[in-house]
């Protein structure tokens, strides 16, 4: 909705994500402490560490979803406030429960999650899409009845479909892709994945699983938050 | 693919207007309620039944059936949509799509006004609908009944857009419906005295206007604040 003041000038703008200084308390306990990273267009953030050393919340204070304890997001070089529409626009969050609806069909959820992202795909688009992703056949099958892996798909399938359509979402955040996800559906992911940073994208994904991407890719550890370049 | 590859991303002002966020919302509620049509149906038959069983309890007494009648509609109406209230945001909050509604394009206090307007069509409306037909049980004359009747087509709308209150501020919550019937029930009370009120002045052939203007006030000011309070309300229990 808004554009930031710089990309107006500039048409192909690179896109930055920073974390300044992050720090997130649960308890008495900081989960995330002096946190500070940066990435630009075309570069995969990977989060990787032991469970509940952070990797989700992180992701969803990258997502404004959780308001760090100090420190800030940056993104383009400005302070993101959380859920600004700025922010709304630029990010596309997979969390780690498939966001489906049980009682709409595999199609239906498809088309519920692209309306959220204001995307309009046209049916032959989003059949194209869940062929893409192995599901056309099942379309009208209730989410309810669909497999783990088969639910992580209509996942996929709006990726695909957010790839190809306007407004595209440049921030990625995606939280266990992967998860129950068999060894082509992996390969479809990293395909999308690199569609998406081939295209001047941004992802931070937290996984524990190794990518073969060609683009830029950085691991973070968050057991101990020094950052790697591959 | 490729071919789609060559636009570099921007953030050009997009296509959507905020204000397609209500209509998306409300698309969106209604179709899922479609297809659990019995969740509705309960909440009606609920407030059926109520009603019914004071005729039933008390007696064929009619002029003492009739004093009661505005009151009883009236907390069975509210009754039946506090029951349906946790439907509102706790099952987007389960499956992880409410966090998808947050952080949709469209602003969050449009997305809410959706909701609640979808829950007032699946909720609230059939009540007023069919108030008339249980006012008849109580000996209610049709000026009575019309009284009734938009007493609750003013009255219900109020009902969801408070409970939406509730709804946020208890998501996640052990135990949260019993916690979101404690704190909905004591701000339903003025809708609730506005809204017999009128049915008992027209019985008693005073003018009922006044009680229905408020309830009209009531409507217009939490339509307009409500539905920020409950989108910083989502927030926080995302947070």
């Amino acid at each position: 909705m808004t554009a930031t003041t710089g990309q107006v000038f500039t048409p192909n703008f690179a896109h930055t994500l920073a974390g300044r200084s992050l720090r997130l308390d649960r308890g008495t306990r900081s989960i995330i402490k002096g946190l500070s990273f940066k990435i630009a267009s075309g570069e995969a953030l990977i989060l990787r560490g032991a469970n509940g050393c952070g990797k989700t919340s992180l992701l969803r204070i990258l997502a404004g979803l959780t308001l760090p304890d100090e420190g800030a997001v940056v993104w383009n070089g400005e302070k993101l406030h959380a859920l600004s529409a700025t922010w709304r626009n630029a990010a596309l969050y997979l969390g780690h429960t498939n966001a489906l609806k049980d009682d709409f069909t595999a199609q239906e959820n498809l088309v519920d999650a692209l309306s959220i992202d204001g995307i309009a795909a046209e049916p032959v688009a989003q059949l194209a899409a869940l062929e893409r992703v192995g599901l056309l056949e099942r379309r009208q099958v209730l989410a309810r009845r669909l497999s783990q892996g088969q639910k992580r798909r209509v996942g996929l399938a709006r990726l695909s479909l957010a790839l190809a359509h306007t407004p595209r979402k440049p921030l990625w955040l995606l939280d266990e892709p992967t998860n129950a996800l068999d060894g082509q559906g992996v390969s479809l992911f990293t395909g999308l994945i690199s569609d998406h940073l081939n295209g001047g994208g941004i992802a931070c994904i937290a996984t524990h699983l190794a990518f073969n991407l060609a683009s830029s890719v950085r691991e973070m550890n968050l057991d101990s938050p020094t950052e790697v370049t591959q | 693919m490729s071919a789609t590859l060559d636009a570099p991303y921007s953030s050009e002002t997009s296509v959507f207007a905020p204000e397609r966020g209500f209509l998306v919302a409300l698309a969106r509620d209604a179709k899922l309620a479609a297809r659990s049509k019995g969740e509705v149906a309960q909440a009606l038959a609920f407030f059926v039944v109520v009603v019914s069983l004071f005729p039933l309890a008390i007696g064929p007494e009619s002029e003492l059936l009739k004093r009661i009648a505005p009151g009883v509609v009236w907390v069975a109406a509210l009754l039946s949509v506090l029951l349906t209230l946790p439907r509102l945001f706790a099952n987007d909050y389960a499956d992880g799509t409410l966090e998808q509604l947050v952080l949709s394009v469209y602003p969050l206090p449009v997305v809410v006004s959706g909701k609640i307007v979808a829950h007032w069509l699946m909720a609230g409306l059939p009540l007023a609908v069919l108030s008339p037909l249980l006012g008849l049980q109580f000996g209610l004359q049709s000026n009575e009944l019309s009284v009734l009747f938009a007493s609750l087509m003013l009255g219900t709308p109020v009902l969801s857009i408070i409970g939406a209150i509730g709804a946020g501020l208890t998501l996640g919550v052990r135990g949260g419906s019993i916690l979101l019937a404690l704190l909905v029930l004591p701000l339903y009370v003025p809708v609730l005295i506005f809204g017999a009120g009128a049915v008992e002045q027209a019985m008693t052939g005073i003018d009922f206007s006044a009680n229905l203007s408020l309830l009209g006030a009531i409507l217009l000011l939490g339509g307009l604040v409500v539905p920020f309070a409950v989108a910083a309300a989502i927030r926080i229990s995302l947070d």
